[in-house]
């Protein structure tokens, strides 16, 4: 029995099952971790120690029957914008390179009450700005299926640690794709909840419009049990939403009969490479074949959202990153002449160029003047993004098309020309603008040798279609080879 | 580039944004925000009169609670973050003369 190469449900009932121990899983992660890290770079702190002692802790729970639930005893990695009390949480910025926190995100807490040991947090685009995880302040994530290139952003560490058994699950962040474009990029399961759906308390804001924390993991099991255990109310949250239908798993059904699945055709036009188009379409005729209603249609404004994307994160970036001051916590510098100065030198020092470039942005949509033109625009095109969304959803289950135009770019590709990046954003950004609930699968490898991401948009609340539907999928697709695997 | 960022506009930028920026940055600030508002112009083409500014999917109402304190006094850890502190308070540089 290969420990890694089980998923997290499974191994759980392994432990419950005294097949293996808490133990055995956080020791075989840790090796794992020894052995491929200095490739990948998935962490930007790995807590052995710490692991080492909540696997104890975990252990005697379970023996004493306090703790029986799916994901008890198994090792999990987070998201460094997530944090964790007493464990370093950098944002991958320098700003806050020696930053530990005093409390932990509710996202995190939800996991620790459930059982769960973690192992350390992953590395990440600097405060999640970014399509690769190469805006990092401690070096770029690799892709476990060929390092040479990006596990895709900005929850790249995540998506990697996964790909790479580095960890059985890990926690992600996604505000325009973070989440769903890594998660397709290697070859892993990744979700999207509704807003609200996740208590953002705890996790260091980006776009807090936008912001969603979801499960990045090996498959749609995974998925739906992790979702059980971080959903949550949450009054730390004012935007958290009280949901009486959080039992994820009762949508693991291998049935689509009748289901009915929308093809947007502007999700396959022009941009999008023919390898991706071709397994994505596969996969639709795979539920097809099982019974779901397939057929295309006109979603319409699907060229105005990343405009209206990155001014509306851009400018609630401006907003929250002007906490970073160096007062009370993270990097100040040296030299400086007075309160001001001090800001301005510290900011200007602690902030990497693509966050700068947001912050910038965001500043100057915000402005008086151009407040009206741009960012209440902006706000106008949401409303009518989120109409187009409403009307596709009378008449569909499930939007289905691929997450991202291309597979994993090569390191350095995409930082040179930061619009071309952005574009890369296409076909995840509306599910944030909307709200909406989206999941990522793996349904294909292109003739490099890379994944190929699935991607299932549903309506508010409606996360079991899309796992309903994944999980078919999963069914008839059968196993996925997973890159750590031997 | 139809957007045309004078020096002017990038100064009064960096105020709002409390960065201060080389004179390089500054050259590829005015460059890379030129041509992300042209890209973000294209919003133009869509007519939204009439059409209320959403800032919110779902119909947020503020939520209010009790000003009960919860949380323990968790004081020295915060101060160990802290750039400088001293006699349990955060240290800033002279604010006025």
């Amino acid at each position: 029995m290969n420990i890694l190469n089980m998923t997290a449900a499974s191994l759980a009932v392994a432990i419950k099952n005294k097949e293996v121990t808490v133990m055995d899983a956080t020791k075989a992660v840790l090796e794992q971790i020894e052995k491929t890290e200095s490739t990948y770079n998935c962490y930007v702190t790995v807590d052995k120690e710490g692991a080492l002692k909540q696997a104890e802790e975990v252990q005697a729970k379970i023996d004493a029957g306090e703790l029986t639930g799916p994901l008890a005893g198994v090792p999990v990695a987070i998201k460094d914008n997530m944090c964790t009390q007493g464990l370093l949480t950098t944002c991958s910025s320098k700003i806050l390179g020696n930053f530990v926190p005093t409390y932990s995100s509710e996202a995190v807490l939800n996991l620790q009450k459930a059982g769960a040991v973690i192992i350390g947090k992953t590395n990440m685009d600097e405060f999640a700005m970014g399509s690769t995880t190469e805006t990092s302040a401690f070096g770029e994530t690799r892709n476990p299926w060929n390092p040479d290139h990006v596990p895709g952003g900005s929850s790249g560490g995540s998506a990697a640690a996964v790909a790479a058994q580095e960890c059985f699950y890990a926690l992600g962040s996604d505000t325009g794709g973070s989440i769903r474009q890594p998660a397709s990029f290697c070859g892993v399961v990744g979700l999207k909840p509704t807003y609200g759906t996740v208590s953002r308390y705890g996790l260091i804001a980006y776009g807090s419009s936008l912001d969603q924390i979801g499960p990045l993991c090996k498959d749609v099991t995974d998925c739906a049990t992790i979702m059980e255990v971080i959903a949550s109310h949450d009054p730390k949250d004012s935007t958290s939403i009280k949901r009486e239908d959080t039992d994820f798993t009762s949508a693991l059904v291998d049935d689509v009969k009748g289901m009915k699945i929308g093809l947007p055709r502007d999700y396959f036009g022009e941009g999008l490479d023919p390898e991706v188009k071709d397994a994505v379409l596969k996969a639709a005729e795979v539920l097809k074949e099982k019974g779901a209603i397939v057929e295309e249609f006109d979603l319409s404004l699907v060229e105005y959202a990343i405009p209206t994307y990155y001014t509306i994160a851009a400018a609630e970036a401006s907003s929250n990153l002007e906490r970073f001051d160096g007062i009370k916590y993270g990097y100040r510098t040296e030299d400086y002449k007075g309160l001001h100065n001090m800001y301005k030198k510290s900011r200007s020092e602690g902030f990497g160029a693509e966050v700068k470039r947001r912050i910038m942005l965001g500043s100057f949509v915000l402005s008086s003047g151009y407040y009206d033109a741009y960012y209440l625009k902006a706000l106008r095109v949401k409303a009518l993004i989120k109409k187009a969304f409403d009307e596709a959803f009378k008449k569909y289950d499930v939007i289905l098309g691929p997450v991202a135009p291309t597979t994993a770019p090569k390191l350095g590709e995409s930082l040179s020309d930061p619009l071309k990046m952005y574009l890369g954003d296409i076909y995840t950004i509306s599910a944030n603008l909307a709200g909406l609930p989206g999941l990522s699968i793996p349904c294909g490898i292109d003739s490099a040798g890379l994944p190929i991401g699935l991607q299932l948009i549903g309506d508010c609340f409606k996360e079991k279609n899309l796992i309903r539907a994944a999980y078919a999928y999963e069914q008839a697709r059968g196993a996925f080879e997973r890159k750590g695997e031997k | 580039m139809a957007n045309i960022i004078s020096d002017e506009i990038i100064e009064y930028v960096g105020i709002l944004a409390k960065l201060e920026l080389s004179h390089e940055e500054k050259q590829e600030a005015k460059k890379d925000m030129g041509r992300m508002l042209d890209y973000i112009d294209k919003l133009g083409e869509l007519d939204t009169t009439d059409v209320e500014p959403m800032s919110h999917v779902f119909p947020m109402q503020n939520v209010f609670r009790e000003d009960v304190v919860t949380n323990g006094d968790t004081r020295e850890a915060i101060l160990k973050n802290a750039p400088q502190e001293k006699d349990g308070m955060f240290v800033v540089p002279k604010t006025f003369d």
